[in-house]
């Protein structure tokens, strides 16, 4: 079975967001990048068939997207530590992100006859929360999408899921291959051990240029969240004023 | 002629929330360009009452897509039977709710009807040089952005409670589309739904939430949120710590890798506020925190704080909920 990830380069979830002056690009200067955290669910769904079926589960982890000027924003490095759980080969598309469309298109013309069983996605990349990618790429592909995906078995060909849905889950059975998002749940979180740290300095990492496609989108600029101002401090008896003022607001 | 079309999901056989938002930006975009409205909704039978509220809610034409193989919602079939009439009809401009569904519909229409995608915009799409440009939030709350297309057709999809359903009341014409999914869209097979046995609203949609963390101490203390919520008819919600430690079912967790909320009030209990917290609920309107250390985190995000101890705190915030509400019902 042909697995493929396909993963994010973020900002870490603790960084502090700035933008530069014009608004036009996020500020890069002393940002770590990491493997987007859904991207993470995949990688670990992965390994696990992987350790399941070593011989015959091949997994390739793909990122479209530049190396930074530092260490801290290398794509090249969060690959190597995504084949640190023990996959197989990775593959840069040498190129920026430059929207949705675009890195679908580039994702979709490096699977496109590579007979993937199964191409795995997070729900959603952190910097632009666009939940775009993943159902460009199943359209591109002609393959069968279940987004929000937590959880997936695979007996025969034939996939088991549940998928989030308002409220519940829902249950599904897709042929193989398909493409899905991930929502936790798919799988713990895993993290390299030594072993895998040192095997992954010297497995393929191929780095591929891009296809020509205009993108669709841009961005004109960014903003900071408008400044919060001071809260409201409620004393202990001033309880039956702040229930009045919030039913006024309308809010209760 | 030309029009902007809306997809007016029914979700457990009705118009929900997501769907009369839709409706309701779909009508303010319209009227600023000069277009009629139309909804439409794809499925196996028409809601007996689609024509009123689809027409309360600004809806000029109703298009039905029925065909006892859109039931139940398969992603593929929605999405090719919008892609086509987007086509025939040449519709340049589609509204698409940012629900569970509508995320796993408008990727697929965006490649099929060659159309550019806006995901997750907060506000009506403004004219801008040749194209259109709208507000989104980004950075997992952390800040704003400005998109910008001159592609056409060209997708939105709404974020959930980011404007307040408004009507519009008309009449709507009605019109049929003819559309059978192929077999090629239908190799995804729902087999069964699980809902969460709750009699609550869900997350995603309630208008109030309710949430404690590990300041609660204990499972056992749970049942002063269940009774805030229970008066304010809140959802309820936890922090990550708190269901990976089984206090809370995993449903209930928000933030960055849980559930994302936008609702007008956001009670937090006992939350310390960190960062991954607050990626998913910062983007509530209203913040009220209820923390017995005055320099927690969430006292910056906060419009409301009251620094004190939640177990002498939360019960007196009901009680007081309570008696407003008999003093102020009919
Ligand atoms: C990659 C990553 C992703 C994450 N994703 C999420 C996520 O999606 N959601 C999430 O919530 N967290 C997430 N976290 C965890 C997050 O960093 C925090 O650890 C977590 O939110 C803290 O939960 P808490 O506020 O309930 O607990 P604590 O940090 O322990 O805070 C408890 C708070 O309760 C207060 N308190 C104590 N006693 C009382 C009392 N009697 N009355 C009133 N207040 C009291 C304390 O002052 C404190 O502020 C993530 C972390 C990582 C690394
Ligand atoms: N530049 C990229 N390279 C590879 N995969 C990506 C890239 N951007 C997004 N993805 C994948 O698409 C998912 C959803 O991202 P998005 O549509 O941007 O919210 C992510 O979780 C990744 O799995």
């Amino acid at each position: 079975m042909k697995v493929l990830c396909c993963v994010s380069h973020v900002p870490d979830t603790t960084t502090r967001i700035q933008f530069t002056p014009d608004g036009a690009a996020l500020d890069r200067t002393g940002v770590t990048f990491i493997i987007n955290p859904y991207d993470d669910f995949v990688l670990a769904r992965a390994a696990e068939l992987k350790e399941k079926s070593p011989t015959t589960v091949q997994v390739t982890v793909l990122c479209v997207g530049k190396n930074g000027a530092s260490s801290a924003d290398s794509v090249d490095g969060n690959l190597r530590k995504a084949l640190a759980l023990g996959l197989d080969e990775a593959v840069r598309i040498d190129a920026e992100a430059k929207d949705a469309y675009y890195v679908a298109r580039q994702i979709a013309a490096y699977a496109e006859g590579k007979n993937y069983d199964l191409i795995m996605f997070g729900k959603e990349s952190i910097d632009y929360n666009g939940s775009q990618v993943p159902g460009m790429v199943a359209a591109l592909l002609g393959l069968p999408f279940i987004s929000y995906a937590t959880s997936i078995t695979i007996e025969n060909g034939k996939a088991h899921l549940t998928r989030e849905i308002t409220g519940g889950k829902e249950v599904l059975e897709c042929p193989l291959p398909l493409v899905l998002s991930a929502q936790k749940g798919l799988a713990e979180w895993r993290i390299p051990n030594v072993r895998g740290i040192m095997q992954a300095k010297t497995k393929p990492l191929h780095v591929l240029p891009p296809v020509e496609i205009l993108p669709r989108v841009r961005t004109l600029k960014h903003e900071p969240p408008p400044p919060k101002g001071a809260f409201k401090k409620i004393e202990l008896d001033q309880i039956d004023q702040l229930v009045e003022e919030l039913a006024n607001k309308g809010l209760i | 002629m030309s029009a902007i079309a809306v997809w007016a999901e029914v979700s457990e056989g009705r118009y929900k929330k997501p769907t009369l938002e839709a409706l309701t930006l779909t009508r303010q975009w319209a009227d600023s360009l000069g277009l009629p409205v139309w909804a439409v909704v794809i499925g196996k039978e028409l809601p007996t009452d689609s024509q009123q509220v689809l027409g309360d809610y600004g809806a000029d034409r109703l298009i039905s897509i029925l065909d006892p193989q859109l039931e139940p919602f398969v992603n593929s079939a929605y999405a090719r039977a919008l892609s086509e009439l987007i086509q025939q009809k040449a519709i340049r401009y589609i509204v698409i709710p940012q629900s569970y569904n509508g995320r796993a519909v408008a990727p697929l229409v965006a490649i099929w009807a060659d159309a550019a995608l806006f995901s997750g915009i907060i506000g009506v799409p403004e004219k801008e040089g040749e194209g259109f440009k709208a507000r989104r939030i980004a950075y997992s709350n952390k800040g704003f952005e400005w998109v910008y297309t001159a592609h056409l057709p060209l997708i939105v999809t709404l974020k959930a409670n980011a404007i307040v359903p408004a009507k519009n009341s008309r009449t709507p014409e009605q019109e049929s589309f003819s559309f059978s999914p192929k077999a090629e869209d239908l190799r995804l097979k729902p087999i069964r739904v699980e809902k969460i046995a709750t009699d609550k609203v869900p997350l995603t949609e309630a208008e109030i939430v309710v949430s404690g963390g590990r300041g609660l101490k204990g499972p056992e203390n749970w049942k002063i949120i269940e009774e805030l919520a229970q008066v304010l008819g809140a959802a309820t919600a936890c922090s990550k710590p708190v269901a990976d430690i089984g206090w809370r079912p995993h449903h209930e967790h928000v933030g960055q890798t849980g559930i994302q909320i936008s609702p007008n009030l956001y009670v937090a209990i006992g939350i310390s506020g960190a960062i991954q917290h607050l990626a998913g609920v910062a983007s509530s309107k209203n913040i009220l925190v209820i923390n017995n250390d005055a320099e927690a985190p969430f006292f910056k995000v906060a419009d409301y704080g009251i620094i004190g101890d939640a177990f002498e705190v939360v019960p007196r915030l009901t009680e007081a909920i309570r008696k407003y509400k008999a003093q102020h019902s009919h």
